[in-house]
């Protein structure tokens, strides 16, 4: 709803808090949750869609924030990396600290959040399945295989019920 | 970013009927965002020359897969990952839903829309050929009243269509009930996931007693649009599968197609496998 | 020997933070009152600037703009010599030159008066080719358009010719590629003559930056402060380039007396800043009918962009590596690196090493087919041991064995075995198979009398209670210098590893501990902390505040009392070269490096003969690298360097037209997503060498070397094309199949 010229006032959910967030209608999300809510942990590493560095999850689903206009946000749940960890780290967090799943860390907190939408699609993934859902998702670190070691350790973890 | 935002507007609207008289109104002005996959990209860049957009990623009448016993009609906001998740075009129209599948990944599947992939009218897009060799027809609705036509012919030119500047893409529709054909589609891209096509292939036949009783044959990223092989069925409509058919089939293809060279890949190399995959197809048909 | 932490897989020191998005990259800092920065660049790769124009519809009075003139004291971005401008003054030479900058609160509309102003440049002749710069008939840079050149000489290849058996000869070529790490360049400055110069940013070496500071501004070393912020990845990328860019946020800072950011979209990193040195090489060789390789005539050429900058190192890298891990009697390199209308070329990891090394493996294979023999049998008649000389002079010490090696990754990858039943079944297939290999070696540290010249510091400091924190110059960008500094200080204290505190560089505060490159990280600078530790220790013992055997709660009761007796207790160490090297730089002879990795590296592959897609399949990764301090960490070096030289190999074709990079996007420069990449299989042998901490010799830049050429010898395996460039695109080999099938 246009407040002042150019302006929207989206409500939203972020990390299960209730927001209100301003700015232009094609603000890009990324820019609106890193500079207005100051979570600088969604990154850009191309602003185009490709690299996955930005993702967050808005109603559930996976989404590059670098290409969602602060207007799609009404309404939304969104979750970020800020919000992942709750009392103790998620168990993905775990497994990408305990089998080296992050070096420099950038493409991190996207690449967690693809793992964690792949998981809540597929609990149980083959590791064709995880290399397909993290494919958006650009490395240009690790080479990929501790990132899906991990995934695959936080899915033997979670079956334990841990 | 380099746009400078203050110079653009998006503006949301109540219905379809805001939209319509809106878009009646201005024709022109406006043009429509739905989930922003290429505009965004464009704007990022500074190079989106258009600057008044209505946003239909929530219109509710513009959204929505329906089955019918003949048809089934999907809505142009209908995402890639709506798209994949539906059981019956799963079954009845894999050809689609394996272009959607392998359409940027899945974040990418998530926001972009049927409806937008038309709409941008680009050469390389992934879901037209599969839209072309179903026989896909398009509704086009104004303020004026509504008409459906074939998508076949839907693009004159590199990026021309048959839209009026006060109409919008609506819905999509897949005659269903048709038996017995062989599918493929392939998507040559750049790398395995993520990729823009080099090339793409849909094709679709019904073989009966060794003979190509009926085919449809659609390619993407060799002409300025994407482009339904008309010329080169006829060839094919009718005939015995041979070698010497193969040979005939994919010299016509090279006639009927005008691949480019860019920054991506060669005109040679697209003509070349532009011809390969229609031989693999062939080949594809004459197996059991 | 049990060890506490060296060799276990310790986790990652700043990996919470990493894992939870709390870690600090530069573009997640912001100051108050900040304004943000850009850069105006040359549209054109050669000419005289003759005006420069502002559209009238930007309120310019509020803008801060910096030109050439306003530079305080040197328009140089200093490196190894000043050629390099900061900001083009009368005279562009190549496209993307920073030619004026320009800042505003408003990101946006700074974008907008960035596109507002125009350069108006009479265009001058250019130069894009190694070809045309030989060539000479424009000289663009120095008398000769040549940065450096290097004559490399074992024995006399001269002599061979006549008698030889069979000469084999050949020539290839490598591509530019772009390190493309995720987070692109970034920096934050403060600025004045009251305070000096304060930079942050994403950066490898912050004495580099430290030094180009002091010299672009006349301010001596106490006034410029260079911090690292958290790094997204650097690859070399982040070596010597952000000393242009700090300079440029400094100036900005200067001129406005505001903190000033200036981040890099994808698109601008990619298209201005450095990459990795095109090349060509000619090889020719001879060798006798028993395969054994008589002489190596090799000619190497790379090209350096319109400046100098690194250019003569990674040339004298990559002639050193030109001849490979082999006995070879008679060689001679013959190598140059030349001037071009580019965007300087700059470091990437491998850094000369896997420009030379894709030629000579890929010739290798050609030599062995010319001689009937298997490439690994070619390869096991040639290979060098422990006493033989390699192509410098160089007797090698270390107890090499690369037979050993290519067996294990031979039996690892079940080479043999899936060659012939490719080979078999291939006939008659739409998809063809391949095996492929190559064997290498990498130097680690810095050339010759480079560790000397760079006389590398680092210091240790214990706190009264018992922490004990690690000042050194080295950056972390995700190989894991934190974890492994920590790792060996811990080791050698006798304390936990959560007791380590690393000190985050800042050249306020730590000593220069020399460029994070080379490999240098774990066996020079981690050599530092280790002796820097020991000393430490024995000073607590020689004190009797420690006994011989102590626990964490004993060494902090030990640094507090020291503490308090006698004052900081602080350990600091300076390097020293092992005895009993020399190299002499004028012949380019003698021992070139004190350590190497050796490796064989073997890729499958598949190629679609319809559409000449390769798909890289699985791959082995085998190498002796001293003593594996964190095995996680060093896989993953591994396995993340073989996903860069995928890329190298296949995907990443930087398209030139007029000097400049047209896809400068990542839509269209390709690099691996996880479905590209095969399941790599890493496989370490540990001979520990003895001037490194715990045996440790260096690896991050080893993969780059041999995975291109494996890969490429795979490809010619699978399909008969005779490989010769890289990167190995399908619209290159659709080409070489329709020949090699005509």
């Amino acid at each position: 709803m246009p407040d002042s010229v150019g302006k929207v006032r989206v409500h939203c959910r972020v990390n299960g808090r209730a927001v209100i967030l301003e700015g232009h209608p094609m603000a890009r999300l990324l820019d609106v949750l890193r500079d207005e809510l100051r979570l600088t942990g969604t990154k850009e590493g191309c602003g185009e869609g490709e690299c996955g560095a930005c993702s967050v999850e808005m109603d559930g689903a996976l989404v590059n924030s670098c290409l969602v206009p602060l207007m799609h946000a009404e309404g939304s749940e969104i979750l970020t990396i800020e919000g992942v960890a709750r009392e103790r780290l998620h168990p993905i967090q775990q497994a990408f600290l305990e089998h080296g799943g992050t070096q420099c860390g950038i493409c991190t907190p996207g690449m967690i959040l693809a793992a964690l939408n792949l998981l809540s699609r597929h609990p149980k993934p083959t590791e064709t399945e995880i290399r397909e859902g993290l494919a958006g998702n650009l490395c240009r670190c690790t080479g990929y295989t501790k990132i899906f070691e991990s995934v695959l350790q936080a899915c033997r973890e979670s079956e334990r019920g841990s | 970013m380099r746009a400078y935002l203050p110079a653009y507007h998006l503006e949301a609207v109540r219905d379809l009927n805001e939209l319509l008289a809106r878009l009646n109104r201005e024709p022109g002005r406006w043009k429509l965002f739905a989930g922003g996959t290429d505009l965004m990209v464009l704007l990022e860049a500074g190079k989106l020359p258009h600057r008044n957009f209505l946003s239909v990623w929530k219109l509710a009448e513009l959204r929505g897969i329906e089955v019918a016993s003949d048809s089934v009609t999907i809505g142009a906001a209908t995402t890639y990952t709506e798209l994949r998740n539906n059981d019956t075009l799963a079954r009845e129209f894999p050809l689609l839903c394996q272009a959607a599948s392998e359409t940027g990944a899945i974040a990418t599947q998530n926001r972009g829309t049927i409806g937008g992939n038309i709409a941008n009218a680009s050469p390389a897009a992934d879901s037209p050929p599969a839209l072309l060799v179903y026989d896909a027809e398009i509704e086009l609705v104004s303020a004026r009243g509504t008409r459906w036509r074939p998508f076949h012919g839907f693009y004159s030119a590199y990026k021309q269509m048959d839209l009026r500047a006060d109409e919008l893409i609506r819905r999509i529709r897949l005659p269903r009930g048709q038996k017995n054909w062989r599918f493929h589609y392939r998507k040559v891209g750049t790398r395995r996931a993520q990729a823009i096509s080099k090339v793409c292939f849909a094709g679709r036949a019904r073989v009966e007693n060794g003979r190509i009783a009926d085919v449809r044959l659609a390619f993407g990223s060799v002409a300025p649009i994407v482009l339904r092989a008309i010329q080169t069925e006829r060839l094919l409509r009718g005939e015995k599968i041979s070698p010497a058919l193969g040979r005939a089939a994919s010299d016509q293809l090279a006639r009927e197609i005008a691949p480019i060279d860019d920054m991506r890949s060669t005109a040679h190399y697209r003509r070349r496998v532009a011809q390969n995959l229609l031989a693999g197809f062939i080949d594809l048909l004459s197996s059991h | 020997m049990e060890t506490r932490f060296i060799g276990k897989s310790v986790q990652r020191k700043e990996g919470p933070e990493k894992v939870t998005g709390s870690a600090q990259y530069l573009d997640d800092l912001a100051f108050p009152g900040m304004l943000h920065g850009a850069t105006v660049r040359s549209p054109i790769p050669r000419g005289r600037i003759r005006a420069i124009n502002f559209r009238p519809h930007i309120p310019w009075n509020e803008f801060t703009i910096v030109r050439a003139a306003d530079i305080p004291c040197k328009n140089c971005v200093a490196l190894i010599i000043d050629d390099q401008p900061c900001l083009a003054a009368e005279v562009v030479n190549h496209a993307e030159e920073p030619v004026l900058l320009l800042a505003h609160p408003d990101k946006y509309l700074l974008e907008e008066a960035r596109r507002a102003v125009q350069i108006e440049i009479e265009p001058l002749p250019a130069v894009f080719t190694i070809e045309e710069s030989l060539a000479r008939k424009q000289i663009i840079w120095g008398n000769d358009n040549v940065f450096k050149s290097f004559l490399m000489e074992k024995g006399d290849v001269d002599e061979v010719w006549a008698s030889a058996d069979l000469i084999v000869e050949g020539r290839y070529e490598t591509g530019a590629q772009e390190q493309l790490y995720i987070e692109p360049q970034g920096m934050i400055a403060r600025a004045s003559e009251a305070e000096g110069v304060t930079v942050w940013g994403s950066l490898q070496c912050p004495y580099y930056v430290h030094k180009a500071l002091m010299k672009l501004f006349g301010l001596p070393k106490e006034r410029i402060r260079v911090v690292q912020t958290e790094t997204g990845g650097g690859f070399g990328g982040k070596e010597e380039y952000p000393s242009m860019l700090a300079a440029h946020a400094a100036l900005l800072a200067w001129k406005s007396g505001k903190p000033v950011k200036i981040v890099y979209d994808r698109a601008e990193d990619m298209v201005a800043t450095t990459k990795r040195h095109p090349s060509q090489t000619r090889h020719r060789t001879a060798v006798a009918r028993d395969g054994k390789i008589l002489a190596m005539d090799i000619d190497f050429t790379i090209d350096g962009g319109a400046y100098q900058t690194l250019s003569p190192v990674v040339l004298s890298r990559g002639t050193i590596h030109a001849a490979g891990p082999y006995n070879c009697p008679n060689v001679r390199v013959r190598s140059r690196a030349v001037a071009t209308n580019a965007p300087p070329h700059g470091a990437f990891r491998g850094f000369g090493a896997p420009q030379s090394v894709f030629a000579l493996e890929r010739h290798l294979d050609r030599v062995a087919q010319a001689v009937g023999l298997a490439p690994d049998e070619l390869r096991r008649r040639n290979f060098i041991r422990e006493g033989g000389t390699l192509a410098f002079g160089q007797i090698v010490r270390e107890k090499v064995d690369m037979e050993r090696l290519m067996r294990r990754a031979f039996d690892a990858s079940d080479y043999y075995a899936k060659r012939s039943r490719f080979e078999s079944e291939n006939v008659g297939s739409v998809i063809k198979k391949g095996t492929g290999f190559a064997a290498f070696l990498h130097g680690a540290g810095f050339t010759g009398s480079g560790e000397e010249y760079l006389a590398s510091e680092a210091l240790l400091e214990a706190t009264p209670e018992g922490r004990v924190r690690v000042l050194a110059g080295s950056t972390e960008m995700g190989q894991g210098t934190k974890t492994i500094f920590s790792q060996i200080a811990a080791e050698t204290l006798g304390i936990g590893c959560d007791r380590i505190d690393i000190v985050q560089p800042d050249t306020a505060d730590v000593p220069n501990s020399g460029p994070t490159v080379a490999s240098r990280t774990a066996m020079i600078v981690g050599g530092l902390v280790e002796s820097a530790a020991r000393a430490m220790r024995e000073t607590l013992l020689h004190a009797g505040l420690l006994k011989p055997r102590y626990d964490s709660i004993s060494f902090a009761q030990a640094c507090n009392r020291y503490i308090g007796q006698f004052g900081p207790l602080r350990s600091f160490v300076k390097y020293q070269h092992p005895q009993g090297l020399h190299w002499d730089d004028e012949k380019y002879q003698g021992d070139a490096y004190s350590a190497y990795a050796w490796a064989v590296y073997v890729a499958e592959v598949s190629v679609d003969m319809r559409t000449a897609e390769i798909h890289v399949d699985d791959f082995v990764a085998v190498q002796e690298v001293g003593k594996v301090i964190n095995p996680t960490l060093a896989a993953g070096q591994i396995e993340g360097g073989v996903a860069q030289g995928i890329g190298l190999a296949l995907y990443e074709n930087v398209v030139w037209q007029q000097g400049r990079m047209v896809n400068g996007q990542m839509t269209n420069y390709i690099m691996p997503t996880s479905m590209d990449v095969p399941p790599i299989r890493v496989l370490f042998e540990e001979i520990p060498y003895g001037h490194g901490p715990a045996g440790a010799k260096g690896i991050g830049e080893l993969p780059l070397d041999g995975t291109a050429p494996a890969i490429a010898n795979a490809i010619a395996h699978a399909t008969g094309a005779d490989v010769r460039r890289i990167p190995i695109t399908p619209e290159v080999l659709l080409e070489m199949l329709e020949q090699v099938h005509a």
